[in-house]
């Protein structure tokens, strides 16, 4: 099966891309991006806060099935182009990974496909390396919570 | 020299990226990758000696030579590194794009 999500991390740089195509019309993916509502269903996080404009801002927050907050980020959105940019900064809460930028280009291929290219830009190379490193321990965060839910329902 | 070098710092640098493609094709002794580079056979000595700290070449004793070959479990290790990112956001942008193809017959 081909890989639909691409992930570009040249060694050495403190840059990395990701590229999507997307079933959907470039209006539609960008509405992904656009309404909490959404953000909240895909990303499975709380949103607190996003003001979708120029110098706006935005906050998440991810709690476990016991209501603890696992994960929080926030950012500035520097600039906000419907249908076409978003150019924004991200920073974990509480951790010691410094704020990275992100340029999220939507791009409209036909009628009914549209393809999403990130750039994230870290502080080092280093930087970049830790967060690539992260989502193991996360994966088996998530196998956890899974697990716990599991659980609970059979209780 | 650092001990602590990390296995990107040593895939950054395209001469020793090249002597981990050559070793993966065949075991070979430094002289003998040395002669597929214009550099110095010193220089050549030092981007294995980095290649060997980081276990990403393991040098073998076989006779009077040492041969160096690639050790294929830390290679693997540098695109595990990259996948389970790749995978977090593959799954993300597929319940984005079912959750977006509803949202869109619902309308």
């Amino acid at each position: 099966m081909e890989m639909k999500t691409k992930v570009h991390a040249e060694e050495g740089k403190q840059e990395l891309h990701i590229t999507r195509e997307f079933d959907l019309p470039v209006e539609l993916l960008f509405k992904a991006y656009e309404e909490p509502g959404l953000i909240e269903e895909w990303m499975g996080t709380k949103v607190l806060k996003l003001e979708n404009k120029d110098h706006g801002a935005y906050r998440f927050e991810t709690s476990d099935t016991s209501g603890n907050v696992v994960f929080s980020a926030n950012g500035v959105i520097h600039e906000f182009k419907p249908n076409r940019q978003i150019i924004r900064t991200f920073e974990m809460e509480n951790t010691p990974f410094p704020v990275q930028l992100e340029f999220l280009e939507f791009e409209k291929l036909t009628e009914n496909t549209s393809k999403l290219n990130i750039l994230m830009v870290f502080k080092s190379g280093a930087d970049r390396d830790q967060l690539l490193k992260l989502p193991f321990a996360k994966g088996i965060n998530m196998a956890h919570d899974t697990l716990q839910k599991i659980v609970n329902k059979t209780r | 020299m650092n001990l602590r070098r990390d296995v990107f710092q040593a895939i950054a640098d395209p001469t020793r990226r090249a002597i981990l493609l050559l070793v993966a094709a065949q075991s070979m002794t430094a002289g003998t990758i040395a002669a597929n580079f214009n550099t110095a056979r010193p220089t050549v000595s030092k981007h294995l000696h980095i290649l060997t700290e980081c276990e990403l070449v393991k040098p073998e004793q076989n006779g009077r030579e040492i041969y160096y070959h690639l050790n294929p479990k830390k290679m693997k290790e540098i695109a595990e590194f990259i996948e389970p990112f790749r995978k977090m956001w593959d799954d993300r942008f597929n319940k984005l794009e079912s959750i977006m193809k509803n949202y869109k017959s619902k309308k």
